[in-house]
């Protein structure tokens, strides 16, 4: 099946302040990037699957960060809406070079 | 060995809170099919009524979504009817021509409303409220008809009447009897409830009986039995419901008023079961969701072949669910040769309360206007507690012996279906000490909040010499144990500088907070170290993070200052220049007198602030929103004062500085009150020669009018009891508390002392200059700001890229 991986430089690590996210779209994805507070960065789908509320504005706290809109709270290490409510949003793989930070679709 | 077939008939919350349960016992042993008639999953029927009064949308209100049907193997077949059943060869029938064998059988096919059998009822424009689509239908009228006319006055009636006032319909509700909800409120009661429902705007025609529908094709009005007529472009029968039993009735299994079921829910024909509304149990058929859960479980464990309790009947309860009005009722209501009352009727403050003894026993009860004791009276019905206990209640500890009371079964969270069993079981295997924890494990109380007092009775008895009441209410939130005030002690005597320090050094059992504390954390620290404190972008909400109010498809809305609700020909024209340049989706005057400019995309915020070239209003903000003001003694014949001098220099003087939430003021110049000062956190209302301060007044979801502070003869005294009074709620209110619950909290007289004190005043205005001394304007700050610009509001675009 021929596909092959593609990395995109979204941004470098100093511009982008710990504990918040940059709103990414590449193509037809609309991708929320989240610099953590130990130096990880994260990609996730920016979408919540409740209502479809941007995560990229939600206030993260160690893994997770919570939906502007209801308050869900969602795992950006692996996509997962925790309890009580349920779902999943599509993570995103990102690489760091050279104090860049990349995409990888 | 192969999986028995179970069959259900019926896709609703009755039949499908039964699989569940039947699952939760014996996941391996059932291939499941269900048949619904409705082109929906099952959804929460009983929050349509909120649907119609837009409190939640019908997204919101699915309980089991198609993909849970598919993770629990389930063959769904919906939007088909099953038609008949062959229970010799056991063969179920749908109108699709399917036929599904099964070896057991759980009829809950629910009920179907009454129509009342008048000539008309088949225009278009009638309809019923069971249904989603009849939701959607009503949505729909409301949009191009003005007149909607309810036939019944019982509980549901009344819901869809309050939803199309809602929904901007002029409503009449139309009622056999004398007075409202007859079969749950006694005459005192329901004349309380209709005089409550006419100030919100409802038209009552009580004692008619509808004998007509009036109208060619479409509605045109109704036709009484004593031949008054009234107009109406929809209507809505709402007269009762009747078991839909047709179905079984034809197939032969026995049927009286529902399906009759023993105490195991087992109907006369072997293999097959009955649940929910169609079931008559003891001559009883029930239409609330409570008895369907605990019928529901009773014959799941039958069905997995475990010993169970019998389905013994329930006591009926009932609430309306009307914002505003509070009504309960339970048991029996009237009075007869043995059953006395106990009654309590404070005219003033539109409460009243019935308490009926039966044998010494309490049977039943109805509350109106105050039903904080309806969770402790329901218990007392349902255990046929003695009248002792009740007139006791007032002296001892009651609550805590009620949940001893109960069984492990019983339904503490009637919304979402959580028993005493599973908040027990929650917080003795995850280790549960708080009620927001039990919220977050089991769902109990995470809808209307009514059984909040049960779940931390439960807590108390499940934890014993464990359970620390005193953390209960007063936590921050699940992080951390320490109360507001602990946190607020702590981070003075430690001196502590910013969030993560406060969550290191007290424990925090998160690493990094969460999105209630992280503001919470910023804000006490802001106001503990106002100058040197640095503001956590970080740990503030988006909309205060980015200073614009996010609207639910991620753009934002502007909302420039204009003081006093003042503005000029100058300012016009900006603000419509920027909405043309920014393609601006919608400009509205908003309660604050401004105007706010929505659709507008997040990295566009800093140029269209640049454009406006104004100073931001903070509608978004956790600090002084406006100071709205009526025209006054310039303009106005009436008015006494220069209102909107005043209000302006307030609102100069006290802009930007955080307070622990919102602040709305208001300057009236006269009584009259145009600026409606008696429902803001503070109301100034100008009187001949003198100014009236009111606090603790809101309007919002907390409707309270506010109280009378002080009278005061010069617009300086004003200022200056405005600022004790700000930075007093600054110092003591609870972060996310509004004045309204903070005075009512500390207590209107207490915080009156420490505002008339000319010492404590004078020191309170000095802390206050402080934290105003180093605010700056946030608009210009980001506009000048490219770092900023780069970190928080820069989107990154990349087109479409092509995978080879």
């Amino acid at each position: 099946m021929g596909k092959t991986l593609q990395k995109i430089k979204i941004s470098t690590v100093n511009e982008m302040p710990k504990n918040l996210g940059k709103t990414v779209t590449i193509g037809s994805h609309e991708i929320a990037l989240f610099h953590l507070a130990n130096g990880e960065f994260r990609a996730i789908e920016n979408r919540c699957p409740h209502k479809g509320g941007v995560l990229v504005e939600g206030i993260v706290s160690g893994d997770y960060v919570f939906c502007p809109m209801h308050d869900w709270k969602i795992s950006v290490k692996n996509g997962e809406v925790q309890k009580p409510d349920n779902g999943c949003v599509k993570t995103f793989h990102v690489e760091i070079e050279d104090g860049n930070v990349y995409i990888v679709l | 060995m192969s999986k028995q077939k179970l069959a259900l008939i019926g896709n609703g919350m009755a039949g499908v809170r039964c699989i569940e349960e039947i699952l939760k016992i014996q996941s391996e042993m059932f291939e499941v099919t269900v048949f619904g008639s409705e082109p929906h999953p099952n959804y929460d029927r009983i929050q349509l009524s909120n649907v119609l009064q837009g409190a939640t949308t019908i997204n919101d209100i699915t309980i089991n979504d198609w993909n849970w049907y598919k993770e629990n193997n389930i063959t769904l077949f919906s939007g088909e009817t099953v038609t008949n059943i062959d229970t010799t060869k056991q063969i179920i029938y749908s109108d699709a021509n399917r036929e599904v064998a099964y070896d057991r059988l759980i009829l809950a096919t629910g009920s179907i409303p009454f129509i009342l059998p008048i000539k008309g009822a088949d225009k278009k424009g009638v309809t019923a409220f069971r249904n989603i689509e009849d939701c959607e239908d009503m949505i729909e009228y409301s949009k191009k008809n003005k007149k909607a006319a309810v036939i019944g006055g019982g509980l549901l009636g009344l819901e869809a009447a309050r939803g199309l006032l809602n929904l901007g319909m002029q409503v009449d509700v139309i009622h056999l009897s004398e007075y409202l909800m007859d079969r749950q409120l006694d005459p005192a009661a329901g004349k309380m409830l209709q005089r409550e429902l006419e100030r919100q705007g409802m038209n009552f025609y009580l004692g008619k009986q509808t004998q007509e529908v009036l109208g060619e094709i479409d509605v045109k009005g109704l036709r009484f039995s004593d031949g008054e007529e009234i107009s109406a472009d929809l209507v809505v029968m709402a007269v009762g419901i009747k078991p839909n039993v047709a179905m079984a009735q034809n197939s032969g299994i026995p049927v009286n008023r529902g399906i009759i079921v023993n105490d195991y829910m087992e109907t006369k024909i072997p293999n097959i079961f009955a649940v929910g509304e169609c079931a008559e149990h003891r001559e009883m058929v029930y239409g609330l969701v409570a008895p369907l859960y605990e019928q529901g479980k009773v014959l799941a464990k039958r069905i997995c072949g475990l010993e169970s309790k019998a389905y013994e009947g329930s006591v009926l309860s009932t609430k309306l669910k009307i914002s505003g009005v509070d009504v309960f009722s339970a048991g029996e209501i009237f009075e007869d040769e043995q059953a006395k009352s106990i009654k309590e009727f404070n005219e003033w403050n539109g409460t009243y309360k019935k308490v009926m003894i039966r044998n010494g026993k309490i049977s039943g009860a109805v509350l109106f206007g105050d039903t904080k004791e309806s969770n402790i009276l329901l218990s007392m019905i349902n255990k046929n507690a003695d009248v002792s206990e009740y007139l006791n209640a007032g002296t001892s500890e009651p609550s805590v012996s009620l949940v001893t009371s109960m069984s492990n079964e019983e339904i503490i969270c009637g919304c979402n279906g959580v028993t005493k069993g599973d908040i027990v079981t929650a917080i003795e295997s995850n280790g549960l000490t708080s009620i927001e924890e039990v919220k977050g494990c089991t769902s109990a109380s995470r809808s209307c909040g009514g059984c909040k007092p049960l779940v931390g009775d439960i807590l108390e008895l499940t934890l014993g010499a464990d359970f620390s009441k005193s953390n209960q209410k007063e936590s921050i939130c699940t992080c951390t144990t320490l109360s507001r005030d602990e946190v607020v002690a702590e981070i003075r005597e430690k001196n502590l500088t910013h969030t993560r320090e406060v969550m290191n050094v007290l424990g925090w059992n998160t690493s990094d907070g969460c999105s209630k504390c992280k503001p919470a954390l910023n804000y006490y620290l802001g106001m503990i170290h106002p100058v040197d404190y640095e503001d956590e972008k970080e740990s503030r909400y988006v909309n205060e993070r980015l200073h614009a109010n996010i609207q639910k498809d991620g753009t934002f809305s502007v909302v420039p200052r204009m003081y006093g609700g003042v503005t000029n020909p100058d300012q016009l024209r900006k603000i419509a220049n920027v909405a043309d340049k920014y393609n601006v989706k919608l400009l509205k005057v908003t309660g604050g007198q401004r105007i706010d400019l929505f659709g507008v995309e997040k990295e566009d915020l800093p140029s269209v602030w640049a454009d406006l070239d104004m100073p931001s209003g903070y509608a978004y903000g956790k600090t002084l929103r406006t100071v709205k003001t009526c025209v006054g003694e310039n303009f106005c014949r009436f008015g006494t004062q220069d209102s909107i001098g005043l209000g302006i220099a307030m609102e100069k003087k006290f802009e930007r500085v955080g307070t622990p939430h919102k602040v709305k003021m208001a300057v009236s110049a006269c009584p009259r009150n145009c600026a409606e000062s008696g429902i803001k956190d503070l109301g100034v209302v100008g009187v001949d020669g003198a100014w009236e301060i009111y606090i603790g007044g809101n309007g919002g979801t907390h409707l309270r009018a506010a109280e009378l502070l002080c009278k005061v003869k010069t617009s300086d005294e004003v200022i200056e009891i405005t600022g004790a009074y700000i930075q007093h709620y600054r110092e003591t209110a609870n972060y996310l508390e509004r004045t309204s619950v903070w005075v009512e909290r500390v207590g209107f007289d207490t915080i009156k002392a420490i505002i008339g004190d000319k010492q404590k005043r004078m020191e309170l205005n000095q802390r206050l200059d402080e934290a105003l001394s180093v605010l700056q304007e946030p608009w210009k700050e980001i506009i000048e700001s490219n770092a900023i610009q780069t970190g928080l509001f820069q989107k990154v675009k990349i087109p479409a890229i092509s995978n080879k």
